[in-house]
């Protein structure tokens, strides 16, 4: 049974059918890859698996719960982390103080306790030191550059220890040296028992990284199986190069 | 460095304490009791606006509805003149702070603009209800309070004084804790974006509406001690929206969110807007000033005061380390290109 289960999601915006049908699984303890051209439904299936978008039919099941529309806040709370396509950090707030907005209190311990514990520091000392932002602790999350963003936004997601991680785009914009970095981030991680799905462009790193690939196109998926076999899928060749 | 700071703000409080001792004209005395009511108020609407980001433009209406349970429950409890009425200080606070429930909760199911007209409409619906149930708030006749005819001119202010400096540190203790606090973590997260904190498990509905609350909370404590100080009320008086333009703009001047701020702000505010109504024996001036400072702040000081000098003082603070840093590498050869990734401080470990 996998971890994560998209059943036949269907989602339209006005006339446009961002999603079709299009069904999903993700197996624990995978990196799985899903790929597929431009506009062809990627990051509207992680905004409805994380509740940022409704569905309009279909389901998604996470471990043994029922997930389909529920809200952002508790999709995160049972353990489904996200970073986006655009980063979205907290500008204003410090690196550090970032790393602490995703460690929450239930209720109103929010309210009695200080924003981190001596317990919560060290680990986002730790979370950080893994990425390497360590020595920019103190500084505005705004004044990072474009791939430290990136890497901060992973950190934080981190500290809260999620089961599965959805990745839009993590080597959108970086340079090669940092991929390289943040492939082996990820692998690290897996190892230590985090689930991943993995949306990206860059095939070099997506065909490196994944088990499993699944491809999307027009809003259903059309293919499924190790890098080799999408890669020589003549389906997955008429998406990208057809029409 | 946290010595000096503690030994600051004592010093602070001290002058704070001995002032109305030191400058015990009357005439001085109220501008201070003033600008401490304007001050408490200020660092209570901060608590909301200034951590969370949404402006609420109708704070008015928790002024207004503490300064009326003042009056009607002296009237109803036949409070007698003195020190009572400041023991109901508490009561109209959380009686402001009842109405801000179910007002914050729709108002904040909008946002941004939308939230701000929605807060100036519920001013303008209290101010309406205050002069058409007359049953209640008398109408325009408005209400007096009890007056304590046995405290002489030269005393009269020092009780308001206290009081209010007492509601204006509990105000900012409260202030600081949250701001210390996971909580108010979760409400700086909302005010750079709030769907990312809701996506990382901050439950920002409740959030927002509880700072809200004790932002109400501390303004109605306000509204009842003015409308006591004053000793009748009135609906324009009570529910003015020069208040509510008043109290924002104080925090805007001296730095929105900022601890100490929005008391920055009163401080330079309400002394400049007492004393402009003084000698030009009219109150049109303190608008015009209004809108002057309104404006040479967005122009000149869009952060408010705090911020922008604290920027200034890293920056000055950066250079000088840099200039160090210039004149060691000047010293050790080889080592350049480590330093000023390090200076300029967005270099990648990689």
């Amino acid at each position: 049974m996998s971890l994560l289960e998209v059943q036949n999601v269907s989602k339209a915006f006005g006339g446009i059918q961002a999603l079709n049908t299009c069904s999903l699984g993700v197996e624990q303890g995978s990196i799985s890859g899903l790929i597929g051209p431009n506009g062809s439904g990627k990051t509207t299936l992680f905004n409805v698996i994380t509740g940022y978008e409704k569905v309009d039919t279909g389901t998604i099941r996470f471990s043994t719960q029922t997930i389909t529309n529920a809200k952002p806040d508790n999709v995160f709370r049972l353990g489904i982390g996200r970073t986006f396509q655009l980063t979205r950090i907290f500008p204003r707030l410090t690196v550090m103080e970032n790393m602490h907005v995703a460690a929450q209190r239930e209720g109103a311990r929010a309210l009695l306790s200080r924003w981190s514990s001596t317990h919560e520091q060290k680990r986002a000392l730790d979370l950080l030191d893994f990425v390497g932002l360590t020595q920019l602790k103190e500084m505005p999350a705004a004044n990072l550059s474009y791939g430290q963003k990136k890497l901060l936004e992973f950190a934080f997601v981190l500290i809260a220890e999620p089961q599965v991680i959805l990745l839009d785009e993590p080597a959108g914009g970086i340079n090669p040296t940092l991929i390289h970095q943040v492939a082996e981030r990820i692998r690290t991680l897996n190892k230590s028992g985090v689930t991943f799905l993995v949306v990206e462009h860059n095939m070099e790193f997506v065909m490196g990284l994944c088990e499993k690939i699944t491809v999307m196109h027009r809003g259903a998926t059309i293919a499924e199986g190790t890098p080799q076999e999408v890669r020589t899928n003549p389906a997955v060749l008429e998406a990208y190069l057809g029409d | 460095m946290k010595l000096l700071k503690i030994i600051l703000l004592i010093a602070l409080l001290a002058v704070f304490i001995a002032f109305p001792f030191v400058f015990s004209d009357p005439a001085t005395t109220t501008i201070a009791v003033f600008t401490l009511f304007f001050a408490a108020a200020a660092v209570g609407w901060n608590i909301f606006s200034g951590y969370t980001g949404y402006i609420a433009l109708g704070h008015a209406v928790y002024f207004g509805i503490g300064a009326y349970a003042m009056a009607l429950l002296c009237q109803y409890w036949k409070i007698p003149a003195g020190y009572a009425p400041f023991f109901l200080l508490p009561l109209t606070g959380l009686i402001a702070a009842a109405f801000a429930v179910p007002f914050g909760w729709i108002a904040l199911r909008t946002r941004r603009h939308t939230f701000v007209v929605i807060t100036i409409a519920t001013f303008f619906i209290m101010q309406l209800m205050a002069y058409n149930l007359r049953f209640i708030t008398q109408g325009s006749a408005g209400l007096s309070l009890p007056i304590p005819f046995d405290w002489s001119a030269d005393f009269f202010n020092l009780p308001f004084y206290f009081v209010a400096l007492a509601i204006l540190l509990l105000a900012l203790g409260t202030s600081w804790w949250v701001r210390n606090s996971k909580y108010g973590l979760g409400l700086l997260a909302i005010r750079d974006d709030e769907d990312r904190a809701l996506g990382l498990g901050v439950n920002t509905g409740p959030f927002k509406l509880v700072a809200f609350v004790i932002s109400a909370f501390f303004v109605g404590m306000v509204g009842g001690l003015h409308a006591y100080f004053n000793s009748s009320i009135f609906p324009p008086f009570a529910f003015d929206a020069l208040f509510d333009v008043a109290i924002a703009l104080m925090a805007f001047l001296g730095g929105m969110g900022t601890l100490f701020g929005p008391i920055l702000g009163a401080l330079i505010l309400v002394p400049a807007q007492q004393y402009l109504t003084i000698i030009s024996q009219s109150s049109g001036y303190n608008l015009i000033m209004y809108g002057v400072i309104f404006l040479a702040i967005i122009l000149l000081l869009p952060e408010g005061i705090i911020p922008t000098l604290s920027k200034r003082w890293n920056k000055w603070k950066a250079s000088r380390n840099s200039s160090k840093l210039t004149s060691a590498i000047a010293t050790s050869p080889g080592s350049e290109d480590s330093i000023v990734v390090e200076s300029s401080g967005k270099g990648v470990e990689q």
